[in-house]
């Protein structure tokens, strides 16, 4: 394996951005490549900005490097400028590490957190030099390999790849890299002989977690699906996801990646917890990365120490699904902005804020200078929708949360919605104008000028969560209710309307929920042309519309129809830990507008979560958060409310 | 307390806009832990002064950046090349340190001319000298260029103060002096006026001068050992 730096620098006098394919990270390793250790290159399929600060990656990665039997680099989506070079130069896809080639590698893993990534990854299979559908792929090529959260439905992707890993990676990783490296040691560690594949992916496939496509039957009546099922024995019927049972054992990154030119979320990033049981509807992070582990707070603030240390940053994010809730958060933020070792100069983000005045409150004390934005994330209009959604915060929530964070110095607010929601109705879009309207309102008592952005996104059902039964909203209603939203907020100065392109918002439809067949769909945009599909610039619906009719496949079909309870939907062989009784009974509590109360501080509604892999919470608090919102006690004294509340039997365990 | 450091920029660092090597140097103080003085306001800052950018690139062995250290540091001036360097990217190394008074002129502002090093693998050595003779006896080099997204005409000649083959091993070389005062004219632009080709040469920034008394001298003279070293290096 040699370096392909010296054919590479030439060519980087010609792109933008250059520093994105350079490396010399402060944390990156020099990769020690043998042929008795196991190679991995990790791609994030998608520009280094976007790809270099994903947690996911840089975990594996240290984690790979860290045993002496494999060795990580990491790659990244070349921007289209440097793809052309490379492709004209006749230069593959290199790793930014030592700048190899792909194919010197053993396995290309691949982080899928966004579905319309598909067709990047696609392209790096073929910028690898290698063939992009596995079974016309060599028994010498590296092995593809995909996780992240896309991969709760990988049929879209299915014939591309060789393995899909099922949630956790931590310790997975290394269970497959023993597989590969036993079986590269069987062969001598020289270059395979043909059919000598065959055998690791079946060894492959009885790892935990591990799903192998290649070795499943497909049956399909007419449109229908009919089954998934082992081609051969041993070859689990249902392959179950990975949950690490305690994130304290895992204190990674150690040493994250400080890169040389911006990018996003650029600052130190300390997971607090993993998991969610907010149990918002709509939100597949919360139902597949359950249960709830929370990290120690000794160990969080030892991370931060040393990570603000060693990397200079002078901002680090508490990174979770809900960082509020992190047990004993005030505390936690008071210390890290108090130590001295930090001057004053350090501040303290919390994404996803809750919605809620204790929360600006921590939010005030943390953010002691720079007090420019808050984001809050109330996902609909009405408290009807909310209630539908399982979103549970009340208007007051959302008018003392603003108030709270006008009346102490911020000045524009950001509020997130979806609309194409289940059951949505008119009224509930235009109420979304309508809080941006009352938010607007209470930030005059505080300043002249206040903005509110309204950032509205079309609602795409996610596989694994209670709406995948849901027929998506056409591309014609989404963009008639954004039509609404202009119209309602055209004349109201302070109002900032954004919203996102329906088109697109139809094309993740088709790759979020579609079965194995959509594969050929995905290729033909590929094919087409149509790569770096998240970036607006980059996307073209017609590539779509017309891959789905090359493919004979019916658009109406895969993204708009409700499904039904009996239907064997792409996914059903792969679990989330969430049984599907209890999503079916939970989305028709959603269509009766019955809420669902956070089960880390209510009894167990037997999700199947903790349940079925002999695991609990990890929570350091068995009383929810002061001041908590979104259904965790505030709605307790509201009579007045119409709320419905734990229509369900909580399960008694003894 | 002012103090200037001199470092340089060679190798893979060297794709790092000016813009993208202000927030390394951000990050650098503070992982120094450095007494850094901060800016005042809602958004504070560490005091940091930089020198004349360097285009992403282009090569340099004397970069300049001036650092504002709060007063009763203790902070040994000798030290700071070795404690800096420790924590700066692979291919930057500080090669001098300095203090210099608090109200010393910004770096932009003082430096007069830059020596530039061009090494061109694939350029004939007499033929770009002949064209260089002929560049260096005449009065005027007018020059198509584009300046804030408008073609221009600038005259390069003034702004020439010296050139010369310095060719060896089979490539090409060739150092020059450019005025950076008046109509500034990028060493890109050079090349292209005297048909090297852009693409493969590489472009060394090997010192900045001011006028000092009529005498030229750079901002802060190199630590010998280290310049050294940096040679080796570049």
């Amino acid at each position: 394996m040699t370096t392909l730096w010296p054919q590479l620098e030439s060519l980087l006098a010609k792109v933008q951005k250059p520093a994105r394919y350079i490396g010399c990270e402060d944390g990156a390793v020099v990769p020690a490549h043998s042929p008795d250790r196991v190679s991995w290159l990790l791609i994030y399929p998608d520009t280094y900005e976007i790809g270099l600060p994903n947690q996911g990656l840089q975990i594996l990665y240290e984690i790979l490097n860290e045993r002496p039997s494999s060795t990580a680099e990491r790659a990244y989506a070349p921007w289209i400028d440097m793809e052309a070079e490379l492709r004209g130069a006749g230069l593959p896809l290199f790793s930014v590490d030592s700048h190899r080639a792909a194919a010197d590698f053993d396995l290309l893993a691949f982080n899928l957190s966004a579905e319309l990534t598909y067709t990047n990854l696609l392209n790096c299979i073929d910028l690898a030099g290698l063939a992009v559908r596995q079974a016309e792929r060599r028994d010498h090529d590296p092995l593809i390999v995909v996780g992240g959260h896309c991969t709760f439905n990988p049929e879209p992707i299915a014939d591309f790849v060789d393995l899909v890993v099922l949630g956790d990676g931590e310790e997975v990783v290394s269970e497959i890299s023993d597989v590969v490296g036993a079986w590269k040691a069987a062969h001598g560690n020289e270059p395979v002989p043909d059919g000598s594949k065959a055998e690791l992916l079946l060894a492959l496939a009885k790892v935990d977690g591990v799903y192998v496509p290649s070795l499943y039957d497909v049956a399909y009546d007419g449109p229908a699906l009919v089954s998934v099922t082992p081609k051969f024995p041993g070859v689990p019927e249902r392959v179950q996801k990975r949950t690490i049972a305690d994130l304290a054992e895992w204190p990674y990154p150690r040493r994250q990646l400080v890169p040389l030119t911006e990018v996003v979320h650029d600052r130190l990033n300390v997971e607090v917890f993993r998991g969610c049981t907010r149990g918002c509807r709509f939100c597949q992070a919360g139902m597949i990365t359950r249960p709830v582990r929370e990290r120690p707070a000794d160990q969080v603030r030892t991370m931060v120490e040393n990570g603000l240390r060693r990397t200079g940053y002078d901002e680090v994010a508490l990174t979770s699904l809900s960082s509020a809730d992190f047990s004993g958060i005030g505390d936690l933020v008071r210390d890290i902005v108090d130590a001295p070792a930090n001057c004053g100069q350090v501040s303290v983000s919390l994404p996803s804020l809750r919605v809620d005045a204790f929360t600006v409150g921590i939010a005030a004390e943390i953010q002691r200078a720079r007090r420019t934005g808050l984001t809050f994330a109330p996902e609909a209009g009405t408290w009807r929708m909310r209630q539908v959604i399982n979103k549970l915060i009340l208007e007051d929530d959302l008018y003392s949360a603003v108030e709270s964070a006008y009346s102490q110095g911020w000045r524009r607010m950001k509020l997130y919605f979806l609309t194409g929601l289940p059951t949505e109705t008119d009224e509930d879009t235009l109420g979304i104008a309508e809080l941006g309207r009352n938010v607007v309102e209470i930030g005059r008592r505080h300043h002249r000028n206040p903005s509110v952005t309204v950032s509205v996104g079309g609602f795409v059902p996610k596989p694994q969560t209670p709406f995948q039964w849901f027929g998506q909203n056409t591309r014609e209603e989404l963009g008639r209710k954004i039509g609404l939203l202009r119209d309602a907020t055209r004349r109201e100065r302070g109002v900032d309307l954004r919203w996102h392109d329906p088109a697109a918002t139809m094309a993740e439809g088709i790759a979020s929920r579609g079965d194995r067949r959509v594969g050929a769909a995905i290729e033909e945009v590929w094919r087409r042309g149509g790569t770096f599909q998240e970036w607006s610039e980059c996307f073209d619906l017609d590539r779509w519309t017309e891959a789905m009719a090359a493919a004979g496949l019916d658009i109406d079909w895969y993204v708009y129809r409700h499904r039904t309870e009996d239907e064997v939907l792409p996914w059903d062989h792969l679990e989330a830990g969430l049984h599907r009784d209890f999503l079916w009974q939970d989305w028709r509590d959603a269509l009766d507008e019955v809420g669902l109360e956070d089960c880390r501080w209510t009894p167990c509604y037997d999700c199947g979560a903790c349940t079925g892999y002999s695991i609990e919470h990890i929570v350091a608090s068995a009383t929810p958060p002061a001041g908590g919102s979104q259904g965790t006690g505030q709605l307790a004294g509201l009579a007045s409310t119409p709320v419905a509340l734990g229509a369900r039997a909580p399960v008694v365990t003894s | 307390m002012r103090v200037r450091l001199r470092h340089t920029k060679l190798g893979k660092v060297r794709f790092v806009s000016h813009r993208d090597l202000a927030r390394v140097w951000e990050r650098t103080v503070r992982k120094a832990s450095l007494p850094i003085a901060y800016s005042e306001g809602f958004s504070p800052r560490p005091k940091l002064h930089f020198g004349l950018a360097l285009s992403v690139g282009h090569e340099s062995l004397a970069e300049y950046i001036d650092i504002d250290l709060s007063s009763g540091g203790g902070v040994a001036i000798e030290e700071l090349p070795e404690l800096v360097s420790a924590v700066l990217p692979d291919g930057i190394d500080v090669t001098g340190a300095r203090q210099v008074a608090d109200n010393e002129p910004a770096l932009q502002a003082v430096v007069s001319s830059v020596t530039w090093r061009f090494r061109t693998p694939e350029t004939d050595a007499s033929a770009l000298g002949a064209r260089l003779d002929s560049v260096l006896a005449a009065e005027t080099m007018p020059l198509a260029v584009v300046r804030k997204g408008k073609p221009q005409e600038v005259d390069l000649r003034p702004q020439l103060l010296r050139a010369e083959i310095t060719g060896s091993d089979g490539v090409t070389g060739l150092e020059v002096d450019l005025a950076t005062e008046g109509r500034s004219v990028r060493p890109d632009e050079l090349l292209a006026a005297l048909e090297v080709p852009v693409d493969g040469t590489r472009v060394l920034r090997v010192e900045q001068w001011m006028n000092v008394d009529g005498l030229r001298q750079p901002p802060l003279p190199a630590e010998p050992s280290r310049s050294l070293l940096a040679e080796a290096i570049g």
